[in-house]
């Protein structure tokens, strides 16, 4: 056994590769462009790149966006839906919305088509009593037609089965049976909490891709085996843990939001490294930017996600929200004549001025080239061109210079992303200043500094590999099972036997679910806590649970403790409900020395800039550029200083300082 | 003028501060209505006359503007002296709808933020109660002939004097409305958004300072203005005519017309009201500030892009509503105001503005909030019960596209409750819940469908009502386009089915086991000439079971493909 572990994540442009020798420290890094639509080419490519000999290799976690895009795309395998008579336009009609607040324009479509949505007679009530019985005749007749129809999957959704499935099992029985494959999808197998929409499109989204899925991940690993690799691949979900490839498919939908989870453990990683536990994750990409909060080194948990307008996703998953700008976000002059960045964005194609792909409105990325952040050379003729966009559609309108038409560009645009960023921290009952600013993606760390002076947030953390940082997290990411269970009663007639044997329970179960994998661990825990309200009340709170026997009076008190510290509102005189009981079971893997991501040998004992370029900062700066991996770790600096590296453009502005931590992390402190 | 890019910033902090008051207030908020449902907004307002300076972005639509009609009265109340002076730490409250209010149901909060020891501006919220007291729990008494009748009517009085709640107003309050107990929890969150709202603009006050601030305040209301000008320079010279009707008042059994022509001159546009009906018996009047919210809100929907604030609204002139239901007076009952009448006051507007500037507008949605109430006992789980339906119905065609199904109303943005949670709260079942077929008004782009459920009293007793609207007349299509189709309610009582005398609004319709009531929302209007769908998406929408093929070939005479 050689021990070497892989990371491989696949992005909507590149796929990063990360190979750890545990033994040494040792790294070795690569990035090359996604294939599509089989991202295993690039995954293949980027091994190669790496050369790295595959048979040597003991462990490859692979993070990869096939079930995001064909979600995102509606690319999904055809599929039929079995549902309770009366209910089959549940998946239609949502929960009575609109794309956005404002216009009544925009257009929806269901995961499933409504030919392909039957009815069959069953009812159950709230209590879980039947009040039709099935008809299983009725059952058959669906699936028969359904797969002559050609549906590759198929969803048996029925309402209140989160209260009793006893329909839903028997009719999954009946489907299994004339079913030509395994793709059958339970309603409240994923999700047992009531909900009728939420649960339906789990249940369909689920459906729908996981033949995508299965398919995709047996397709990479039959490649990687007749390259040599003889263990087992492990795929991440968008839990922040990863799980074994032959059992990824069974709920391939908590696969839908691994790309963000994995960039999130990655910071879990590193900030646990360097002390700094409270992170506020800040990954900017060229279309938007993706924001999770990190507090005590724990990655934030969410069960209810919405993929895009109307799309809930309710299993746990690391909640990372997506807010306003990217690199490719567009200024301009509204018709007050007020200067505006965003919402519209060039996106990558045809993308900024300054990529010479056709793109004729000015980005923030045109701002970040025209004041110098961004290297020129790497642009050629296009830099012309985004400086004339800049000049005629804001500069002369405003009666500004090119750069300070530039400037104020990347000011509002920052302004607007703190904006956002502050209302994602107080969702999250969390002020951003107690945090320190994580910043990754190709364009975080341009903006990173400015961004927390908007902010009040003192530090700045810019990792060590900021452009593959969602590969590192496959590599750092645990195996982790995440169990819900909803009882939905007042806490004074819960009766407490019964939350002590449900947290037993799931508890057990996830146990021996690791207990099947053939991984390294040095520990198997678990977390628990309650989701409650008060009752009249219809929002949750979540408030976590030492152990797994926690008293009624406990559960009141703490449930009372955390709405004063979220809401600073005591109700002494409401009782509490208890809504959910969750219980995360954790697989730690041995944690992995980070010291090596930039190789120490390139590194210098003196700071010396590689060049200078002038960069605007209120005015033109003589500004020093610095190589990345020649910086040593005995490091102070201050700003203005541009650092360049593989990956990433990091700019630190003018007041700012910086030094560097034992891994090569950079800690930035802000300034004024 | 201040420089462009601090006025752009400066606007996005005060944005930001009405947007974390919105957020503060939802996320601290006891009742779901605001919880979850949203129902309420947050704003910053001129210490001088009480003009909208800026807006949250994530309020419920109905509140555009609203509240400064309220900061007005509030000031002007104070200078004439039948308001106390406030000091600081106080805090205002009223619902009184003809102080520039809505419906009673909702309250509003007004505190003034002081900077060395003088007013700089107003912030105010206003925020959806579940109760104000009156007739009926909820407010929304379908036969109310007298504001008395709605609820308790306060004037704004201060509830927190130099920052602590006055325990003997809050008493009187409590002792006239319904479960007064979960009250504390929101009176608590509305005041503390405006208490995050006053520290997080000091912080930029501080910032900035306050100069520059009002500076950027008075430009940002003239940059407003040229916006709003800008887009109604899309707008043919010219007038617009459009109709829009109300089924009944709920107590005299006639339609109410909304006559609105709207008229381009230079950079205005006039919405003149004058032909409307004359106020009317039961509670479908509304309030002038109302009134105006609904036209501004309807803008909104057509020009997203221009902020809300007071400088947006002046090239807009609402005239000729004195007289008419649109402004209606002491004691007439309003609480249909802000659900109801709202929404046709909008459809008014999108029905004339699609005449103008057809790329913009879409053909009438839905717009009823489809408000279904059935209070009665539960004797399974010992206590009794007051159960709100809210539902959505299609949205209109547009250039380019077939209105969605089952939307929100134009007003609102909350979600509807789910079946599996109103059955485990209240003692229905639901029999279906389902596609309004054939419901979409026909078109080249078609309406979408609306909602079509029924719902079963599985024990004790129970009383049903009903505001709802466009039982009568479908929402309008446009420029050819057929009319959606009209809301539809049904009760079966007995195996008998009988239809409520005023369509779409009914009041204490008795409900015993097994008794059922079906309701079928409003298909959106159709855009454009049926006659020039794509033959393909028909033969879509007939494979689909959205229009059966009768359907299909009456609506849109020769366009699909004979079988």
């Amino acid at each position: 056994m050689t021990g070497l572990v892989a990371g491989v994540d696949v992005g909507g442009t590149f796929t990063d590769l990360v190979i750890f020798n545990p033994a040494s420290g040792a790294v070795r890094l690569a990035k090359v462009p996604t294939t599509l639509p089989n991202q295993s080419g690039g995954v293949l490519n980027a091994f190669q790149a790496a050369g790295a000999e595959l048979s040597a290799i003991d462990l490859i976690v692979h993070g990869t966006t096939t079930t995001t895009n064909a979600v995102l795309e509606r690319q999904l395998s055809k599929t039929g839906l079995i549902t309770t008579q009366g209910f089959r336009d549940v998946l239609e009609l949502g929960r009575r919305t609109r794309p956005q607040a404002y216009g009544m324009h925009g257009s929806f479509t269901p995961i499933i088509p409504r030919d392909l949505r039957l009815e069959v007679p069953e009812r159950m009530d709230a209590q879980g009593r039947v009040v039709t019985v099935l008809d299983e005749e009725a059952v058959r007749s669906a699936v028969i037609r359904l797969r002559d129809q050609g549906c590759e999957s198929l969803v048996i959704h029925f309402l209140h089965a989160y209260a009793n499935p006893a329909h839903e099992l028997r009719a999954g029985e009946i489907a299994r049976s004339l079913w030509p494959n395994g793709y059958v999808t339970l309603g409240h197998a994923l999700l047992s909490e009531s909900r009728e929409y939420e649960r339906g499109v789990t249940a369909a989204v689920n459906a729908s891709v996981q033949p995508l899925l299965e398919r995709y991940v047996a397709r990479l690993a039959d490649e990687l085996a007749a390259k040599g690799y003889a263990r087992d691949l492990l795929v991440m979900n968008g839990n922040g843990g990863m799980v074994a490839a032959k059992d990824v498919a069974k709920e391939a939908v908590k696969t839908v939001m691994s790309g963000p989870a994995s960039g999130v453990m990655a910071a879990v990683a590193t900030g646990r490294r360097a002390g700094m536990p409270n992170l506020l994750t800040y990954d900017m990409g060229g279309t938007s930017t993706d924001v999770a909060m990190i507090k005590a080194g724990v990655a934030p948990v969410s069960n209810e996600i919405e993929v895009e307008y109307a799309m809930p996703i309710h299993v746990p998953m690391v909640d990372v929200r997506t807010v306003g700008a990217g690199g490719g976000s567009i200024a301009r002059i509204d018709a007050g004549g007020m200067l505006r960045v965003g919402p519209e964005s060039a996106g990558s194609t045809p993308g900024p001025v300054c990529y010479g792909r056709g793109g004729t409105r000015v980005t923030i990325s045109d701002a970040n080239l025209i004041l110098g952040r961004l290297p020129a050379s790497r642009f050629g003729q296009a830099a012309d061109a985004a400086h004339r966009a800049m000049a005629d559609q804001i500069a002369a309108p405003l009666g500004l210079s090119v750069e300070q038409a530039a400037e104020a560009v990347i000011r509002i645009a920052n302004t607007h992303m703190a904006g956002a960023i502050r209302m994602v921290s107080i969702s999250m009952g969390a002020d951003p200043r107690d945090f320190a600013l994580f910043a990754f993606g190709g364009a975080g760390p341009l903006h990173a500094v400015a961004l927390a002076r908007e902010l009040n947030v003192p530090k700045v953390l810019i990792p060590a590999r900021p452009g593959i940082t969602n590969a590192l997290g496959c590599v750092v990411a645990d195996l982790r099972h995440d169990f819900v269970r909803t009882l939905n009663r007042p806490l004074d007639a819960v009766d407490m036997g019964d939350v002590h044997g449900v947290l037993a329970a799931q508890e057990g179960e996830g146990r021996r679910l690791i207990g099947l994998e053939k991984i390294a661990l040095t520990e198997v825990r678990a977390e628990y806590s309650a989701d409650m309200q008060f009752i009249g009340q219809t929002h949750l709170l979540r408030v976590t649970l030492p152990h797994a026997r926690p008293t009624r009076e406990d559960l009141q008190r703490r449930f009372e403790a955390a709405y004063h510290a979220r809401f600073r509102v005591d109700l002494p005189t409401i009782r509490a409900n208890l809504v959910n009981l969750n219980c995360s079971v954790i697989g730690e893997r041995p944690a992995l020395d980070l010291s090596r991501l930039i190789d120490p040998a390139d590194r210098k004992a003196e700071v010396q800039p590689v060049s200078t370029r002038k960069v605007w900062f209120d005015g033109w700066h003589d500004t020093p550029v610095y190589w990345r991996d020649h910086l040593p770790l005995e490091l102070e600096l201050r700003g203005p200083a541009i650092i360049e590296q593989m990956d990433t453009t990091i700019v630190i502005d003018p007041g700012a300082r910086v030094t560097s931590d034992a891994d090569g992390n950079l800690i930035v402190e802000v300034g004024a | 003028m201040i420089d462009p890019v601090t006025l752009a910033v400066i606007q996005a902090g005060l944005q930001q501060v009405c947007d974390e008051m919105d957020l503060t207030f939802s996320r601290a908020a006891f009742s779901p209505v605001i919880a979850e449902a949203d129902d309420r907004s947050d704003g910053i307002y001129s210490a001088t006359d009480g003009s909208l300076i800026a807006q949250g972005s994530k309020g419920l639509p109905v509140f555009v503007g609203v509240m400064q009609f309220s900061t007005r009265t509030i000031l002007e109340r104070i200078r004439q002296g039948l308001t106390a002076a406030p000091e600081p730490g106080d805090i205002y409250i009223v619902n009184d709808p003809y102080l520039g209010g809505t419906h009673l149901m909702d309250v509003r909060f007004a505190m003034p933020v002081w900077r060395s020891g003088e007013i700089f501006c107003w912030l105010s919220n206003t925020g959806h109660w579940p109760d104000t007291g009156g007739a009926v729990p909820g407010g929304f008494s379908a036969s109310a002939i007298s504001a008395e009748q709605e609820g308790l009517r306060l004037p704004p009085v201060k509830l927190f004097k130099k920052g602590v709640l006055d325990q003997e107003i809050y008493q009187i309050i409590c002792s006239n409305i319904r479960v007064s107990e979960q009250r504390i929890g929101d009176v608590k969150a509305q005041a503390s958004a405006l208490m995050v709202g006053a520290e997080r603009l000091a912080g930029l006050l501080d910032r900035y300072g306050d100069g520059t601030v009002t500076e950027a305040i008075s430009d940002m209301r003239r940059l407003a203005a040229r916006q709003m000008r800008a887009m109604i320079g899309l707008v043919p010279e010219g007038s617009y005519h459009a109709r829009a009707m109300i089924d009944s008042d709920g107590v005299v059994n006639a339609p109410l017309t909304i006559a609105l022509t709207v008229t381009r001159k230079g950079d205005d546009l006039t919405f003149d009201f004058a032909e409307s009906s004359p106020p009317c018996r039961g509670p479908m009047n509304s309030v002038r500030a109302t009134t105006l919210s609904s036209v501004y809100l309807a803008m909104r929907h057509i020009f997203p892009d221009v902020p809300i604030s007071a400088g947006a609204f002046e090239p807009l002139q609402v005239t000729g509503i004195g007289g008419t239901f649109l402004d209606a007076q002491y004691p007439r009952p309003v609480s249909g105001c802000a659900a109801e009448v709202s929404q046709r006051i909008a459809e008014a507007v999108f029905a004339a503005m699609v005449q103008a500037v057809p790329d913009r507008v879409t053909a009438a949605p839905a717009g009823t909030s489809g408000n279904f109430g059935l209070g009665g006992h539960d004797p399974e789980k010992g206590r009794d019960f007051v159960m709100y339906q809210i539902s959505g119905g299609g949205y209109g065609g547009f250039a380019g596209g077939d209105g969605i199904a089952n939307g929100c109303s134009t007003i609102g943005i909350s979600k509807a409750p789910p079946v599996e949670i109103m059955e485990q709260t209240y003692p229905v079942l639901y029999r279906h819940y389902q596609l309004h077929e054939g419901s979409g008004g026909a078109g080249e782009f078609r309406g979408g469908l609306g909602l079509d459920y029924e719902i079963e009293l599985l024990r004790g007793e129970a009383r049903a009502s009903f505001v709802m609207d466009h039982g009568r007349t479908g929402p309008q299509g446009a420029l050819a386009g057929g009319d959606g189709a009209v809301n539809r309610v049904e009760v079966i009582r007995d195996g008998t089915v009988t239809v409520p005398e005023h369509l779409s609004k009914a009041q204490d319709i008795a409900m015993k086991p097994g008794d059922r009531v079906r309701v079928r929302t409003p298909g959106g209007g159709g855009y454009g000439d049926p006659a020039r769908r794509d033959p393909a998406s028909l033969a879509r929408d007939v494979a689909l079971g959205r229009y059966s093929r009768t359907e299909a070939e009456q609506l849109w005479p020769g366009v699909l493909a004979p079988t």
